[in-house]
């Protein structure tokens, strides 16, 4: 009975944080830090336990669980299988890791109003966790605007013309949610459900499958999506929105909201509308193939142009989503391993290089490119975990970052798409030489340490970060070796049952 | 020609849904003033409202609600002669979704004018030039 509880624990944890930290969390100034880590523990908790429950019966089926006991039709449920499961893992770990993270930083960047940033923290976290459990299309809309409207507010308290960034934000974000909210009223009125378990069967049969209503919903779901997602060519919004935002901010958002995003496409493709619908009625799958291969291409010559490290790191994440709209539109086993698989690699390796950075630019004010400088004499242990995030990101063995792109490009090839092999390869060597020019910058290039002049070693001072931020960061650098080291485990106890069967 | 605006006029909810999203589109992308472009999203989340408000509507329905639920509880229900609340329901969470979102791009919107001074697109982009 109590286990059985643990999927509505997992969203409740944070949302009644987020109620408790605004209620009280102006009493004292430690007790807002503390109520989100503690409700992010549960939920995170939580997650460990559903995803051991849904790993021990991946075989048999998702988990149901039915809120206030109402069943399906006239109910809302939520599903866990082994595929949001993993996703869930992944975004409670993360934001529990940015919690702790944010101690110092969040306190410096919100001297007077630190509760309500952790309020709408937490917020964010409860959406984003509702959207990936969630078996009904309609309420992953309504938890997309509640996350969405938590991150307008959040992204806004940032630096420079943050307000300027986050007001084209909401005006892309809207259109997406508004063009996925028409989606699904096209399905509406052609099914009669929202759920989507009952969707499946209803597409696909004889009367409808044809229906061009189904086909103006898919595309109209697809196209919001991809505004969510920041796919090329929709992805305008992003960089600035999330380089202007305040350190603890980026290190949430960027990690966790594009790949949200990705999830709700590869489920609407695999659970709603199936993947011989996708590929046989709609037949879109090279040329949607082709844009994301584009995709990987802007968005990586886009990162060589940057002379602010954040930024740069904004337009690898619209590289990543290339990558990953890419693997799950290839329709064969590996893509979408590679496609799902990297959803969570993607979101652990963001994290780490966001963290690192904001270490970077706690301890020097700056994110330029000449933060880096001397940063492996002054900051040796952040300097160390930030190698580790770049790696994983150029994609070396044994990182996460490997095992995503191997699973990538074996998918690519086996459906002859070279053109999204060439463009992974080239990804991978862009960032190899965008992450290489910034050690080069923190190795060798000349650095003054306040007044003292660069007279040998011996005059360097070592300036670490504090030990909350560093810690969350040693985490999620030693996660991107540990899930790389057992990918095989997660593959085959996880993501192959979330594959649709006969792949 | 005759046809054609029959089927038009069968049809009219859906055309007014598409001419209004279609205005609030036009609005967030072409204008220059930020509060317009909130205007046109406004209509923009307005036309998804009425489309769905028109899809529950049957003709010669009325509100779901049972006249004898309680004592003749036995009764068939005929659901043609009821309209369909779901999308009506649905819609009550959309409002409220695009009143929250409303509220916090005016904040912005303020915000940005003491920032910038102006509310102006392109002058908003001068003063990032400079």
């Amino acid at each position: 009975m109590s286990l059985e509880q643990h999927a509505i624990i997992i969203i409740l944890a944070p949302l009644v944080g987020s109620l408790l930290i605004s209620l009280f969390g102006g009493l004292h100034r430690r007790l807002s830090y503390l109520l989100l880590v503690a409700c992010l523990g549960i939920s995170f908790a939580s997650t460990i336990a559903t995803l051991r429950l849904v790993a021990a019966r991946a075989a048999i089926g998702p988990l149901h669980y039915y809120l206030g006991d109402w069943p399906p039709p006239y109910g809302i449920e939520l599903v866990i299988d082994p595929l949001n499961a993993l996703v869930l893992t992944m975004i409670a770990g993360i934001s529990l890791l940015v919690a702790i993270y944010s101690k110092e930083m969040a306190r410096r960047d919100n001297p007077d109003r630190l509760h309500h940033y952790y309020t709408l923290f937490a917020l964010l976290v409860a959406g984003l966790l509702g959207i990936t459990a969630s078996g009904d299309v309609f309420n992953i809309y309504v938890l997309t605007e509640i996350s969405a409207l938590a991150s307008y507010a959040l992204l806004a308290r940032g630096r420079g013309f943050a307000y300027y960034a986050t007001f084209k934000y909401i005006i892309m974000g809207t259109i997406g949610a508004s063009l996925y909210l028409l989606g699904v009223g096209y399905l509406y009125i052609k099914t009669g459900t929202l759920n989507i378990a009952e969707l499946p069967t209803f597409i696909n049969s004889s009367g409808l499958v044809d229906s061009v209503s189904i086909r103006v919903a898919f595309i109209l779901i697809m196209v919001g999506l991809w505004i969510k997602m920041a796919f090329f060519p929709l992805h305008g919004w992003l960089p600035n929105a999330y380089t202007r935002a305040a350190t603890t901010t980026s290190c949430l958002v960027a990690p966790l909201m594009t790949k949200v995003s990705v999830y709700v496409m590869i489920r609407v493709m695999l659970g709603v509308f199936t993947l011989p619908y996708i590929y046989h009625v709609m037949g879109w799958n090279r040329a949607v193939v082709w844009l994301a291969s584009l995709a990987i291409v802007a968005g990586s010559i886009g990162a060589l142009a940057q002379t602010n490290i954040k930024r740069m790191l904004t337009y690898i994440i619209v590289a990543e989503v290339g990558y990953m709209v890419g693997g799950a539109w290839l329709g064969n086993a590996a893509g979408l391993t590679g496609a799902i698989y990297h959803i969570v690699s993607d979101g652990l390796m963001t994290a780490c290089l966001f963290m690192a950075v904001g270490a970077i630019t706690y301890k020097t004010g700056d994110s330029s490119l000449e933060a880096m400088r001397g940063v492996f004499r002054r900051m040796p242990v952040t300097a160390a975990l930030f190698v580790v995030g770049a790696l994983a990101m150029i994609g070396i063995p044994p990182t996460c970052g490997f095992f995503s792109k191997w699973y990538l490009i074996q998918g690519g090839l086996v459906a002859g798409h070279y053109g999204f092999v060439g463009a992974l390869l080239l990804s991978s060597l862009i960032n190899a030489v965008l992450f290489f020019r910034l050690f080069e910058i923190g190795y060798y290039a000349p650095f003054d340490t306040e007044g003292t002049p660069p007279r040998g070693h011996g005059t360097t001072v070592v300036d670490e970060a504090p030990f909350s931020m560093l810690m969350p960061l040693l985490i999620s650098a030693v996660m991107i070796i540990v899930v790389g080291l057992s990918t095989s485990r997660i593959v085959s106890g996880l993501i192959q049952y979330s594959l649709p069967a006969g792949l | 020609m005759e046809d054609l605006l029959a089927y038009i006029i069968s049809r009219y909810n859906y055309w007014a849904a598409i001419i209004l999203l279609l205005i609030g589109l036009y609005g967030m992308i072409a204008k220059n003033n930020l509060l317009k472009k909130v205007i046109g999203m406004t209509i923009f989340q307005a036309a998804i409202i009425l489309f769905y408000v028109s899809i529950g509507d049957k003709r010669g329905a009325t509100i779901p609600i049972l006249a004898h639920g309680h004592d003749g509880a036995h009764q068939a229900v005929e659901a043609a002669a009821y309209a369909n609340p779901l999308p009506h329901v649905l819609m009550l969470t959309a409002i409220v979704v695009g009143v929250s979102t409303l509220g916090v791009a005016l904040a912005i919107l303020q915000k940005i004018y003491r920032v910038h001074g102006t509310i102006e697109e392109d002058e908003i982009l001068e003063t990032i030039d400079q």
